[in-house]
């Protein structure tokens, strides 16, 4: 049991809510050097953080450019080499540039330390180091589309990839082996920091579900990136000397390179949305003022779909496998949607008989819960083998897992955004704003991706540059679609950047959250908090009350907890 | 195109059984998508935060719950799975004495060795009869897909694959490459032509005999549409991944590297079979060799059908 004064001192945001003053870190010290050599964890979230909103930016660019060619069969705007360097850049931008560093670097470098009670992760400068890193690899990758724009997809399959003439594949190899590293160091520190760094009062079972969430998959980044490491340094070894490990021409074996990739990139879905999962189950219940329900079932699920993402790899080979390996990878897959299921069931109960509050977090939450039961239950079809022999590289596939990576991972990212928001930058955005923001890219994304479905169960491949007259239809709704989404991301990034200009100040807790950041003023002080706290029950929020005239939560001071 | 709202028409034996695991998994989605959705929407009209609303005490877990919907979902997605496997399994297990047909997927078309040595570039098939294809690739990875018989398979070099159907009545389905292979992935497309048993001899037999039966440059224009070389080089003069065929005969062409050639019967025969020997200036690398493909007196054919094609290259 804890009362504020004992344990949160002067500085805690019953003694003192609102705005910091003085010292906090956006303020601690000036010039571009204080920045880009920070050993601050929330200095380098910020700079994570405008490094893959850049990515973002940059691969939805490609996602438009390539929507805009499909709007008519044959050639709308480019030739069919320049289409497939589109789509290759849009997917490898968006994974290993955005999705991936997104929620665990940018938010979760921002949010872990405070959320423990922490100054820091444990080990400030392999973190600065590990930013680094995400620089450099981008700079190459980004470099490739200069030297020679690769034409390979995101996957790298062999024998294409190292065998056609685009002079690019080494410079994007060796950048996605550099990113791999910063995820790796990344992965590692929060870990240790998971460990070593928590709080009094906070045992494994208090800790928020969003640090089980990203513990969880900082456990698979350090595991699963090494194997991604090495397949794309044996690809590049191939490339340059002959070596033949992946090209029948060579002696090697092309199903090989796609083993290697997906026993990687199958756990690094789960490095993509398992943070999210954190994320939302912040969000639904802080927004429904109610205690998370069935929290030991969320947690564990987290830990369990780590452990079964490294054993269901084998889906993505369906078409090029043995019928006894179809059958244990089509089992072990259909195993991984179970502990998904049980988070959206606990989701749901959450919200029941709470009291909800429908800001633009939670819009993003509850939009989170429906896209990703769409993209999971669509996830049945190609674990069944019969279903997916036909759906095998259609529209589909590409339709599924938008819904699980856009509606699951993006929305979860702008709903922790738009929550972590005043924390990060001590600014309030306009709600209406963000509800306009929500509504279009929620419309959009829909209009783009739904119509994919039908698209691929009628037989549409995939990475197609040119399609059948009677199809343009679908193509062109969904393009449509992609130019409302467009239009909804610039109304969000509006949103927030006019906040940084003109919002009010952020008052310590503006959602009423009962996790440690929330303890700390908005923007919190260099050293994170005055005291270390101690932490209770993150879920608890029956002491905060609403304060009209701040904007923000409190907690009556003497007043029992 | 027909079929119903999701899928196309059902062209094989299997298409019924795969649709009935569709309609399955598909149904069952909707329950819970409906669900779901409705209790999303349901608590938050009920509970939202309004004036004179006061939130009841609820429980924060309830185990049996819990597990009750964690032991539900795994039925049902085991009973998924089982129905999956069990269609799966009819699909990729050939029956014993299936008729026989090779199939090379190459950048950018697809070939189809019939067992008299035949070579087309459409697939015909009789109906009501179980026909095996094994695959293989010259070059990347290939994918045969055909929606209506709901048949895919990886097709990769250095090895076999195979996948059986039986089609179910006479008519032609879309083929298409399925895995990404380069710049004309996505018209690597081709026919499968299902004939009535009774007739299905004959066409192969009169096809086999197209030397014989029509005038060599006609036989050259029927290798040029079947055989891949239509997918890289027009007859109209438009450049595609390769040089335009027409007025190429006895023409110079200028090469990478500097110099020309004259284009005649020898060089034709060498671009065929030894295609990276000389490449026209301003084009890839990139034609496969037919060596071992193409008979002698098709090549010929084939010379016969260009000098047919006047104009300026």
């Amino acid at each position: 049991m804890r009362t504020s004064e004992t344990q949160l001192g002067a500085a805690g945001p019953a003694a003192a809510p609102g705005p910091s003053r003085g010292d906090d870190y956006l303020r601690h010290g000036t010039g571009i050097r204080s920045w880009l050599f920070t050993l601050d964890h929330k200095r380098i979230g910020i700079l994570y953080l405008v490094s893959i909103l850049s990515a973002f930016f940059l691969a939805g660019m490609f996602a438009v450019l390539v929507r805009t060619e499909l709007l008519t069969p044959g050639k709308t705007i480019v030739d069919a080499d320049t289409y497939n360097q589109f789509f290759t850049l849009h997917g490898a931008v968006m994974i290993f540039l955005f999705i991936i560093p997104g929620i665990p670097a940018a938010l979760g470098n921002f949010v872990l330390p405070l959320m423990l009670g922490a100054k820091d992760v444990a080990f400030p400068r392999l973190n600065l180091m590990s930013w680094w890193l995400w620089v450099t690899g981008a700079v190459l990758s980004v470099a490739s589309i200069v030297i020679g724009a690769v034409d390979t997809g995101w996957t790298f399959y062999t024998p294409y990839s190292t065998t056609t003439g685009q002079k690019g594949v080494v410079p994007i190899v060796l950048g996605v082996f550099i990113l791999g590293f910063s995820s790796i160091f990344t992965g590692l520190n929060f870990i240790v920091t998971v460990h070593k760094l928590r709080p009094k009062g906070m045992t494994w079972f208090r800790m928020p579900l969003f640090l089980w969430a990203i513990y969880s998959t900082a456990v698979l980044q350090v595991l699963a990136t090494p194997v991604l490491g090495i397949t794309v340094a044996l690809l590049a070894a191939e490339r340059l000397m002959g070596l033949g490990i992946f090209d029948p021409a060579l002696g090697g074996d092309p199903v090989l390179f796609q083993h290697f990739f997906w026993f990687y990139s199958h756990p690094a879905v789960y490095i993509m949305i398992l943070p999210a999962m954190g994320v939302i189950s912040e969000v639904i219940a802080v927004f429904s003022r109610k205690h998370i329900f069935g929290y030991r079932f969320i947690a564990m699920s987290s830990v369990a779909i780590a452990i079964l993402s490294f054993l269901v790899w084998g889906h993505h080979m369906f078409t090029s496998m043995s019928p006894l390996a179809n059958m244990l990878f089509s089992a072990l897959t259909f195993s991984v949607s179970i502990p998904s299921a049980i988070k959206v069931f606990n989701w749901l109960a959450t919200m029941y008989k709470g009291t909800i509050q429908l800001r633009t977090p939670m819009l993003y939450a509850l939009a989170f819960i429906f896209l990703f039961t769409i993209g999971g239950l669509t996830g049945l079809f190609l674990g069944m083998l019969a279903v997916d022999v036909h759906l095998h590289d259609t529209y589909f596939v590409v339709a599924h897992f938008h819904y699980v990576m856009f509606g699951g991972t993006v929305m979860a990212f702008l709903a922790g955004l738009h929550y972590w928001w005043p924390k990060m930058t001590g600014r309030t955005f306009s709600e209406i704003g963000g509800q306009w923001g929500f509504w279009l890219v929620f419309c959009g994304f829909n209009l783009t991706f739904f119509i994919q479905f039908l698209m691929g169960s009628r037989g549409m491949p995939r990475r197609y540059y040119d399609y059948l007259p009677e199809q343009a239809i679908y193509h062109q709704i969904s393009s449509v679609g992609s130019y409302l989404t467009a239009v909804g991301f610039f109304v969000v990034a509006g949103c927030l950047w006019r906040s940084l200009r003109q919002g009010a100040p952020a008052p310590a807790n503006p959602w009423g959250g009962n996790s440690l950041e929330w303890w700390t003023p908005s923007p919190p002080p260099h050293d994170n908090f005055a005291e270390t706290p101690v932490a209770d029950d993150p879920y608890d929020y029956a002491n905060w009350t609403y304060d009209p005239a701040l904007g923000g939560y409190v907690r009556p001071p003497g007043r029992p907890a | 195109m027909g079929g119903t709202f999701w899928l196309p028409r059902r062209g094989s034996t299997f298409a019924a059984d795969v649709d009935f695991a569709w309609d399955l998994v598909f149904w069952i989605s909707v329950f819970f998508f409906v669900l779901i959705t409705s209790l999303l929407v349901w608590f938050v009209l009920r509970y939202r935060e309004r004036p004179g609303y006061v939130a009841q005490p609820a429980s924060s877990h309830n185990t049996p719950l819990e597990i009750f919907w964690s032991v539900v979902p795994t039925l049902i997605v085991a009973g998924l799975f089982w129905t999956g496997y069990k269609t799966y399994l009819d699909m990729a297990t050939p029956p014993a004495g299936a008729y026989e047909i090779q199939v090379t997927g190459q950048k950018w078309n697809w070939l189809f060795t019939y067992p008299n040595g035949y070579v087309d570039g459409q697939l015909h098939v009789p109906e009501d009869t179980p026909v095996r294809l094994v695959m293989t690739s010259q070059d990347v990875m290939h994918a045969f897909f055909v929606p209506t018989f709901r048949v895919k398979r990886d097709v990769l070099p250095g090895r076999y694959t195979d996948l059986w159907f039986e089609a179910i009545e006479p008519g032609t389905h879309e083929v298409l490459c399925a895995e990404y292979c380069g710049t004309s992935h996505s018209t690597m497309l081709t026919k499968v032509v299902v004939h009535e048993r009774a007739d299905y001899e004959r066409w192969l037999a009169e096809a086999s005999d197209f030397l014989r039966l029509l005038p060599p440059a006609e036989a050259g224009q029927l290798l040029y549409a079947q055989r891949g070389c239509k997918q890289c080089h027009s007859v109209d003069g438009k450049a595609g991944i390769g040089p335009t065929l027409q007025g190429l005969f006895g023409h110079d062409q200028p090469l990478t590297g500097g110099g020309s050639v004259r284009v005649d019967e020898n060089y034709i025969r060498e671009s065929v079979l030894v295609p990276r020997a000389k490449i026209a200036a301003g084009y890839e690398a990139v034609m496969p060799s037919y060596q071992g493909r193409l008979r002698d007196e098709e090549i010929a054919a084939i010379v016969e059908y260009l000098k047919t094609l006047k104009g300026s290259p």
